[in-house]
């Protein structure tokens, strides 16, 4: 009596009338629109030393204070969240391409499919910023490398969602209707197998985004991560960890940031997800 | 009217019973003004398709309807106890001790982490006055040899997977009784399960009521299971009751058109007279020794090899519906996915035309393809739903070459054929009901203007009156379009009017074939013969 | 049983052996040479040719991998290049803190996500479900280490109740071996209890949908029976197995909370040997979590016999 699961792509709109959804579109959009527009938001060169003015609490010079340098906390964050935004999408988008066509071939190539999955197996199985640290230390800290390190460790989990769609939707009817009509493999799955992958991809991308932000902001801190003449807010926070017990702003303020971020992002992916999933949809209208 | 109890007081009485649908719904109300009732030693069966409101209802007395919904109006009255009115702790009471329910699903109403005895044992404790761990442990032997399971203390510690459908139904049925209700309740109870199975458990409920004295509120669809098994008869069309009756005077003189419609379109268990076919020519599909096995090549080569598909042979000739008629598990289905190759067979040969295309590697497979297609069991997952009507019948022609406006008005003229406007090419699946994805899903198919039809169950889904609009469809094309059909069902009803000829089988083999109207007059192998007596009839006028 | 234990221990093996030769390769895949990347920038001609002679970097790649594994399985991980100390012992040193945290931790998370989902499905659609989901979002998204400064500055440094950060081991007495524990074991655990409540709500919201929900109500039975008796014991599989993957999570966790909390465990060893490009050490941390993630996994799907009867072979 329901319509099949499926067919709810087109039920995107209610996502909007979601209250915790507009919460997280409003921070995203702030956070965004400081990114893109930093140098005009009252910021002054985020890099400059300024020796004789370290460890200054928060005033008006100063909204947020500086730091150990003497460098403005303010214009730092601002500046950082073009890096921590930037890492965190391009991640995503970087994890879940690959991993679509990892989770395709997986889902659709059956020789490959053992091999490839024991694989995905072998990296879930390495502690993800263990095998980051391990990748930005050998490969020097860079921001490519960075966003490398942090995408390969999430790729397995977009493959095997990607390959468990792929498998419960290649058995659905139609798309053996197709197979029968003579349709071939790239139109097989550009038609009928991708549109599928698609919703659980943009919720799933939205976790991989709020994770990378977390990640790098960890990998900073640890000193893996980003080369720390950038600001970003993992290496803002990094900086303040020595003086922490007498200028907590150095590390509160992006911290603040990064968990304001990263929440919005992941009540984005949780409101996605409920309107989405056909089994919210289902268990709210269970009627025979 | 013998056995109407009508002077005693009645255990169910149902009055005017109302239960509005959210806002939004197709109908303001999922029953409307609904009176019915159930007197001791009686059963009364509530008939309707789907959407009529008959699981509401059953539900609704239980207590249990899902939320958002709730009674409006109405009282339901339980051995003179209004159960709307009572308050939960009361109605928690009633419940599997005045009441009990048999669900439609045996095979998910169990909880699978549980043994069935303590499932049974838990009806016991939760109405107290039924004595110690002891006592309790020998009533639930008591009941699981009254519903006749063999060897109740070891089927006592096992679990539900470990169980068959008819087993579990059994099981359920036992906890049901546990408590001797007044009222049993029985949601399709025997609908998911296989004909032979379910003629034994509809025997043992007939057989448990007449001993125990309850009365028996059963929800079905079919009328052939109302026929064996009804006192009186309820027929709920949308929500409302259309009709009620004694057993014999709905099913010989109902009143109502929709009573009348309904009983007209359950097929009948006997053959119509053989079709005029010429003598048999070459055969258009030879299958010959097909053979499919599961499993046994894991990697330690320990895991155990089923045979799904038995050296099975037949022959299909042009213009010829062939029936392939099994229970669950019989391999019908297998063999129709073999000979479509939607499963590579193990073994054996598939001749289409001159060709054998049994073993062939997909590559060289599709120019074949077009010659065998399909028309699947379940028509809300056989069309993509993001694809218009027009997109998915003319995907096939065109992908062997034909241009897009000449398969645009061969699927003009195959909407036609199927009595569909030709306005819906170009809407989508979800604005159709069942029946006429149905319809679309057989357009699909015969676009690619296929030598051989395999239609998989391809009424079974469908209510009866939709399912014989579909089946006089289908012999309409097969005349029209001398169409050769594999036609697989677990019915032999709605085989017996359509099959030129009939298979049987079992476990992956073919155990009886032959001409419809032969087999039917007399089945030679044991088990046809159990089918035969097994499939619910309608008894008419014959009484 | 047997073969289900069989089947599970043969599909662990391929995966430790994929593990080892992810961690192989990625010295041997770096960009440039990689004993030149470990010896740092102000190394001399002759440490490189001494760290490329101590990881056998000057050998073909396969006779690399051969000896590597080899001498892996008789359990020697190499060296440091720092202290030229077997990682063996380097880990085996560090090894107590490590694991008394995660104890810690896992118990702890364990002990309060598994009520608070059942209490937020239970109450599903209630204030008491938006607030724990709402909890539980927030856990996801505060950096581990922003929390365990913030525990700092308010328990330690303001309240002055608890001691701030080190480590003092389980035979000096348990106060103070708990009292060192208590503000690291809140900050791990945040996110895994986030994680596990999640899974628990919505794993028992999932099984409250089940057609033997329905039969138990039809039974008659208390609600509170049909959540203990009927719901809880098959919603459990998902949440035993998201404590399993969480594993992974606890471990990223662990590396951070204790250069926070100044713990001396594997998290501070594989930082100091980040700062120091000291691989072989990163490396040998690597192989052990790994190890150990692959082991609790497999520990936990033996598990699921005691939860499901089901699962026989």
């Amino acid at each position: 009596m329901s319509s099949p699961a499926v067919a709810r792509f087109t039920t995107l709109p209610p996502v909007l009338r979601h209250p915790g959804v507009l919460f997280g579109l409003a921070v995203l959009l702030i956070v965004g629109g400081a990114a893109l527009l930093a140098p005009y938001l009252w910021t002054g060169d985020p890099i400059l030393l300024r020796p004789r003015l370290r460890h200054r609490p928060p005033s008006a010079p100063a909204w947020l204070g500086t730091d150990a340098y003497g460098r403005d906390v303010w214009s730092r964050v601002v500046y950082g969240a073009r890096v921590s935004l930037g890492i965190g999408f391009s991640v995503a988008a970087a994890a879940v391409l690959i991993g679509l066509v990892i989770g395709l071939v997986a889902g659709y190539l059956r020789r490959l499919d053992a091999v490839v999955m024991r694989i995905m197996d072998g990296l879930m199985a390495i502690p993800s910023i263990l095998l980051a640290i391990a990748m930005v230390t050998l490969s020097g800290a860079g921001i490519a490398t960075v966003i490398v390190a942090i995408t390969i460790p999430e790729i397995p989990r977009v493959a095997r969602l990607v390959r468990s769609v792929v498998l419960s939707v290649r058995s659905e009817p139609y798309v053996e209707a197709a197979i029968g009509a003579g349709t071939r493999l790239p139109m097989l799955l550009t038609r009928h197998v991708l549109p599928n992958t698609i919703a659980p991809l943009i919720v799933q991308g939205t976790y991989v985004c709020a994770s990378a932000i977390l990640t790098e902001a960890i990998l900073s801190f640890l000193g893996a991560g980003i080369p720390t003449e950038i600001p970003s807010w993992g290496n803002i926070m990094a900086e303040g960890r020595q003086a922490f017990q007498i200028a907590p702003w150095v590390i509160l303020f992006p911290g603040l940031c990064v968990a304001a971020t990263v929440l919005a992002v992941n009540i984005i992916g949780d409101g996605l997800r409920d309107a989405l999933d056909p089994r919210t949809a289902r268990r709210v209208g269970a009627l025979r | 009217m013998i056995r109407s109890p009508a002077m005693k007081e009645p255990v169910l009485s149902i009055t005017g019973l109302t239960v509005p649908l959210p806002l939004g719904a197709d109908r303001a109300n999922a029953i409307e003004g609904l009176s019915l009732s159930v007197g001791p030693n009686e059963i009364v069966c509530v008939v309707g398709e789907s959407g009529s409101g008959k699981s509401v209802t059953a539900s609704a007395v239980m207590g249990l309807l899902p939320p958002g919904l709730t009674p409006s109006a109405g009282r339901i009255l339980l051995q003179g106890e209004d159960v709307l009115t009572v308050g939960p702790a009361r109605l928690r009471a009633l419940r599997g001790s005045r009441m009990a329910m048999v669900f439609q699903e045996p095979m998910t109403a169990l909880n699978p982490v549980l043994k069935v005895g303590d499932q049974i044992a838990e009806m016991l404790e939760a109405h107290s006055g039924r004595g110690d761990r002891e006592t309790r442990r020998r009533r639930v032997l008591d009941l699981l040899a009254d519903v006749h399971l063999p060897d109740p203390p070891s089927l006592a510690k096992a679990y539900p997977h470990q169980l068959s459908g008819g087993q579990r139904q059994r099981v359920m049925i036992a906890m049901a009784l546990a408590n001797d209700p007044s009222l049993i309740i029985a949601d399709e109870p025997t609908t998911a399960l296989d004909v032979t199975t379910q003629a034994q458990i509809l025997k043992l409920l007939k057989e448990l009521q007449a001993r125990r004295n309850a009365g028996i509120l059963f929800i079905t669809h079919d009328f052939g299971v109302v026929s064996q098994i009804a006192d009186r008869v309820v027929v709920m069309q949308k929500g409302r009751l259309v009709e009620e009756g004694s057993v014999e005077d709905v099913l010989t003189r109902p009143r109502d058109p929709y009573t009348r419609m309904l009983i007209a379109a359950v097929p009948r268990a006997e053959p119509p007279p053989p079709r005029p076919r010429p003598q048999p020519s070459a055969p258009i599909l030879t299958v010959r020794d097909l053979t499919k096995t599961y499993g046994g090549r894991g990697l330690f080569g320990g895991g155990r090899a089923v045979t799904a598909l038995d050296s099975v042979s037949l022959a299909l000739q042009p213009g010829e519906t062939l029936g392939i008629v099994g229970e669950s598990g019989s391999g019908k289905s297998t063999l129709a996915r073999c000979v479509a190759r939607f499963v590579d067979p193990s073994a054996g040969h598939i001749r289409i035309g001159g060709d054998d295309i049994a073993l062939l590697p997909t590559r060289e497979l599709r120019p074949y393809r077009r010659r065998i297609q399909m028309v699947f069991q379940d028509p809300y997952r056989s069309l993509n739903p993001r694809r218009t009507v027009g997109q998915s019948i003319i995907e096939g022609p065109m992908n062997y070459g034909l241009s897009k406006d000449a398969a645009w008005a061969r699927a003009t003229r195959l909407l036609d054929l199927v009595h569909l406007d030709t306005g819906a090419l170009d809407r989508y699946p979800h604005e159709f009901s069942g029946g006429q994805r149905q319809r679309i899903a057989i357009a699909r198919a015969l676009a690619m203007e296929p030598d051989v039809l395999i239609a998989d169950e391809a009424v079974s889904a469908l209510d009866v009156s939709v399912q014989r609009q579909v089946l006089e469809l289908l012999e309409d094309i097969r005349e029209r379009l001398n169409l050769s059909i594999l036609f697989i069902t677990h019915d032999l009803r709605v085989a017996a009017r359509l099959c030129d000829r009939l298979v049987v089988m079992l476990g992956g083999r073919i155990v009886e074939e032959g001409a419809t109207a032969a087999l039917f007059a007399n089945p030679r192998h044991a088990y046809t013969q159990a089918l035969f007596a097994a499939a619910p009839k309608l008894r008419l006028a014959q009484e | 049983m047997g073969r289900f234990l069989a089947g599970r221990l043969a599909a662990t093996l391929p995966v430790m052996g994929i593990v080892a030769v992810i961690v192989f390769l990625l010295l041997r895949l770096a960009p440039g040479d990689p004993a030149a990347i470990l010896a740092g920038d102000a190394a001399s001609p002759e440490q490189i040719a001494a760290i490329r002679a101590n990881l056998g970097l000057d050998k073909p790649i396969l006779t690399q991998f051969l000896s590597w594994s080899g001498r892996l399985l008789q359990g020697d991980l190499g060296s440091s290049i720092i202290s030229n100390q077997p990682v063996a012992k380097l880990i085996f040193e560090r090894i107590e803190p490590t694991l008394a945290l995660a104890t810690t931790t896992i118990v702890f998370a364990v002990i309060v996500a598994v009520p608070l989902g059942v209490l937020a499905a239970w109450w599903h659609g209630t204030w008491i479900d938006r607030a724990i989901m709402a909890v539980s979002v927030l856990g996801f998204s505060v950096p581990v280490f922003v929390l365990g400064y913030l525990l700092i500055f308010g328990f330690a440094m303001q309240l002055r109740f608890l001691p701030v950060q080190g480590y003092v081991s389980i035979t000096e007495g348990i106060w103070p071996f708990l009292s060192r524990l208590i503000l690291p074991t809140l900050t791990l655990s945040v996110i895994y209890v986030a994680l596990i409540a999640r899974t628990t709500r919505s794993s028992v919201l999932e099984v409250l949908g089940e057609d033997y929900i329905r039969t138990a109500r039809a039974k008659g039975i208390g609600e509170s029976q049909v959540l203990w008796r009927h719901a809880l014991r098959n919603a459990a599989v998902p949440v035993v197995s998201v404590i399993g993957l969480g594993i992974a999570l606890l471990i990223s966790g662990v590396v951070v909370t204790e250069s926070v909390f100044n713990l001396p465990g594997l998290g501070r060893l594989t930082v100091d040997a980040v700062l120091a490009h000291d691989y072989p050490v990163i490396q040998g941390v690597i192989l052990l979590f790994s190890a150990l993630y692959v082991v609790v996994n497999l520990a936990i799907d033996l598990s699921y016999l005691l939860f499901d009867p089901r699962i026989r072979y």
